[in-house]
């Protein structure tokens, strides 16, 4: 339970970030913090599961879908993103169930889980660069322009022209995915997840139903994180197979949750900040002269952090202070 | 032969002996006795160095070795049958066997020692190409037994060796204690079945709760008010 | 479409092609795993690093091609002991996650390397070898041959791991860690071979394909994730599952990606993994806990 004084902090954080746009930062730094709290988003929704054992290389999966169904059904269909995302969750969820349950059910844990989540990610990028008529392939794709005349903000179309409203929806969303988390600290649920990472027999043999708990969490995870890629491709009006699904993005969002650290609240999004830090330092001083290089030392960070610092910055930092 | 003072260890933050000091003369047989979780199967992983001593001494030989690697130990003269067998099930007899005889200095001399182990466990030699996992208990102690003997030992530890096994085979196994012991090898036998290690040795040690309780010769110890009272229901 | 169709025959023998390929590397992947327990999910990225020491060795450097692959085998090799020397030991004792993450780490700056050396542009070896008409089929002679040899390489490894008197260390170590000490055997010396093992696997598997395939740094990225799915489904470090379920998946990408695109083959195999999860109650094929 939070004592007063941090919850105090929390909400003069809150507080901060909710007048962040009118700070005069311009336009840019707005972005970043935009892209940084909807990573956060994005990898706080990762760290549900991770945190509780089910770890999962394999969210690209989710994301991409999320991202590729809005944008295809509004290209295609006129389907409104709203409602294209609930088509998404639906099916991020099924896939969620159907991955997950015969992995649950028939123990296929730790290094498994891993290889054969990962290998979904890859799956759905291979769907998306194989169905390039539709999709586009490996050139992406942007949904249709869909302002009516001069308007600035279009909840049918779900695109906003100012970067101030995509703010405040992100805020919002990033604020849900700290509450869910608070929410599943506090219930059964999360004693149920915890008593089954340290010992799954027992936990059975005290009826804790270990497949319906662990399939439950996925879920939740699954679907946070297709919303994530809904607001990804609306925000960005850009989605790549690269960049929203696959291999890459999956690892990218492990290693931001176990670098800012997987057991906290704030962990998730502290790396998210971090990443996006490091990308902005690597972009102003290396910049895109050679290619590559940025994913150089990226890749050379991450081994070096998961040598020297496993339990993340804001986790080792929290473990010092007491 | 083997020299131990003041031995001090564990796991982690958990202390599991306590100034344990024993010693073992060249020909010998000693038993560690003790009840459960007294610390004896750490005792004999010390000796091995599979686990670190915080403190004390040991010295095989008169060579001091507590700061030799694991994987050196059976080139001091000191092989170990570890608790439970601990075969490796998908391997045949004979390759098991053969791991035995890692050493150079053993592999020099593989089929020598092999046949040697062969004669002295004719049953190893029917079953040579079975697979070790698919034995019975006794059979597999049998194989542990000359697993360890393949290195051409001075010094056989042996950890709870009638552990699992049926009384008849447990008959059976102190009986090869003794034929080995006719050739020639000292022992240190940790063992839960007092009345029968107690039969096969010199003397004893009485390890409980991490510290030596009492020692003497195995007639003596059998006889003593402690263990006829609290270990063999007198 | 005909029964007894020549385009789906071809698809057939090139599946088996394919499989020995993947046979190939899932045996790497399996035996690190077996005897270290650790997936180098980076694996695939060794054999691409192999691809470009080869393509770099022959065409920068005009090394005679058959000093190139040796200086692809016995470099990848020496990277893979390099990698459990300086990325994995440091990790041996940590989750299980970690170990996972710290390859991935590496997967991402091999590419990048890759990249920052040679670009993204795909390179080719320029060496075009004759097909050989059985009928009216057409085979890659590439392609044969790669078989060949990939099938000379798996006999190799596995008399090695059964005659020999290191194979059987490692066979023992990969049955029960703790107790190899107490034979003598050092864990660090066989963990070191075992990474030169793979290594040279993947070093082997990179002039094979550099003989068929353009090279990019991305490359791994194609043959990564179903080596991985190929192990899984054959048990992990089961180094026979991995090789039956190495020739079934090779089918699946080939006969399916015959029949509708190639990245369909995929599809279908992930598929035909996920059913095999339902409808095999017992388990996965051949598993092994």
């Amino acid at each position: 339970m939070p004592h007063l004084s941090s919850s105090l902090k929390f909400g003069a954080l809150i507080a901060a970030l909710m007048l962040a746009p009118w700070l005069g930062l311009g336009s840019y730094p707005l972005h970043l913090i935009i892209m940084a709290l909807l990573m956060g988003f994005i990898y706080t929704s990762w760290a549900l599961m991770g945190r509780l054992g089910l770890v999962s290389l394999g969210h690209g999966a989710f994301l991409g879908i999320g991202a590729y169904s809005v944008v295809l059904l509004w290209n295609q269909y006129g389907v409104p993103p709203l409602a294209g995302a609930l088509l998404a969750l639906t099916v991020t969820v099924v896939l969620a169930l159907v991955i997950g349950y015969p992995c649950f059910r028939f123990k296929i844990v730790g290094h498994y889980f891993a290889l054969v989540t990962l290998a979904l990610a890859e799956v759905v990028r291979l769907v998306i660069v194989a169905t390039r008529e539709v999709t586009g392939g490996s050139l992406g794709l942007t949904p249709k322009p869909g302002l009516p005349n001069e308007a600035t903000a279009s909840l049918w179309s779900f695109q906003f022209s100012n970067r101030v409203v995509w703010f405040y929806i992100v805020l919002a969303c990033w604020l849900f995915s700290l509450w869910v988390w608070r929410k599943v600290d506090q219930s059964m649920l999360r004693d149920a997840l915890q008593a089954i990472s340290e010992d799954e027999d027992a936990a059975a043999s005290i009826g804790i139903n270990v497949t319906q708990t662990k399939l439950k969490i996925t879920v939740l995870s699954a679907a946070m994180t297709c919303f994530g890629g809904v607001l990804y491709a609306q925000y960005q009006a850009y989605v790549n197979p690269d960049t929203v699904s696959g291999i890459a993005i999956s690892l990218q969002m492990v290693f931001g949750v176990i670098a800012g650290g997987m057991f906290v609240m704030l962990g998730p999004t502290f790396g998210a900040v971090f990443l996006l830090a490091l990308q902005e330092v690597l972009r102003i001083l290396i910049g895109n002269q050679i290619h590559g290089l940025d994913l150089l030392i990226y890749g050379a960070l991450l081994v070096f952090f998961i040598i020297r610092m496993p339990k993340g910055i804001l986790g080792s930092w929290m473990e010092r202070k007491t | 032969m083997l020299e131990l003072k003041n031995i001090n260890a564990g796991y982690n933050s958990f202390q599991a002996l306590f100034d344990v000091s024993l010693s073992v003369k060249a020909g010998e047989a000693v038993a560690v006795i003790g009840p459960n979780g007294a610390g004896k199967s750490t005792l004999l992983r010390v000796i091995s160095r599979l686990i670190e001593a915080t403190a004390g001494s040991m010295q095989m030989q008169g060579l001091s070795y507590r700061d030799l690697p694991s994987h050196e130990v059976v080139g001091l003269g000191i092989a170990q049958v570890p608790e439970g067998r601990r075969l490796f099930p998908r391997l045949s007899v004979e390759d098991n066997l053969k791991i035995g005889a890692y050493t150079p200095a053993a592999r020099a001399k593989l089929q020598e020692r092999l046949d040697y182990v062969y004669s002295l466990f004719p049953r190893m030699a029917e079953r040579r190409k079975q697979l070790a996992g698919t034995m019975s208990g006794g059979e597999q102690q049998m194989c542990a037994i000359g697993r360890a003997l393949m290195s051409g030992p001075k010094l056989l530890l042996l950890d709870e060796p009638s552990a699992g096994l049926a009384p008849v085979i447990v008959q059976s196994i102190f009986e090869l204690m003794h034929r080995i012991r006719a050739e020639g090898y000292t022992v240190l036998i940790v063992e839960q079945n007092i009345q029968q290690v107690l039969k096969v040795v010199d003397r004893a040690y009485l390890l409980e709760i991490g510290k030596i309780r009492a020692s003497g010769t195995a007639a003596e110890l059998l006889a003593s008010d402690e263990v006829q009272k609290a270990y063999l229901g007198v | 479409m005909e029964f007894f169709d020549i385009f789906l025959l071809e698809a057939v023998l090139n599946g088996l092609l394919l499989g020995g390929l993947l046979a190939l590397l899932s045996l790497g992947l399996n035996l690190i795993f077996g005897v270290i327990d650790v997936v180098w999910i980076s694996y695939a990225e060794l054999m691409m690093v192999g691809m470009y020491a080869i393509y770099w060795s022959h065409t920068s450097l005009g090394l005679p091609l058959a000093l190139a692959f040796i200086l692809g085998i016995v470099g990848v090799a020496a990277l893979g002991m390099a990698m459990h020397w300086f990325i994995i030991r440091p990790v041996l004792s940590a989750e299980p996650i970690n170990q996972l993450l710290v390859t991935g780490g590496v997967l991402f700056f091999l590419q990048a390397l890759a990249t920052v050396i040679f670009g993204i542009d795909f390179k080719n070896l320029g060496v075009r070898l004759p097909s050989l008409m059985v009928g009216d089929i057409s085979l890659s002679m590439a392609r044969l041959i790669a078989f060949g040899v990939a099938m000379v390489a798996i006999a190799a490894t596995y008399l090695f791991l059964n005659r020999t008197f290191a194979g059987t260390a490692i066979r023992a170590i990969s049955q029960d860690r703790s107790i190899m000490p107490l034979m003598g055997v050092n864990p660090e010396r066989i963990y070191l071979i075992t990474s030169a093992m793979g290594g040279a696997l993947a070093g082997l598997a990179a002039c094979l394909l550099v003989l068929q395939y353009d090279i990019h740094p991305a490359i791994g990225l194609s043959f990564g994730p179903i080596t991985f799915l190929v192990c899984v489904m054959g048990g992990l470090g089961n180094l026979l599952g991995g090789f039956v379920a190495a020739f079934i998946f090779a089918q699946l990408i080939s006969v399916g990606g015959y029949v509708y695109a190639i990245e369909w083959g995929y599809v279908m195999a992930f598929v035909f993994f996920i059913a095999m999860m339902f409808i095999r109650p017992e388990g996965i094929l051949f598993r092994r806990r």
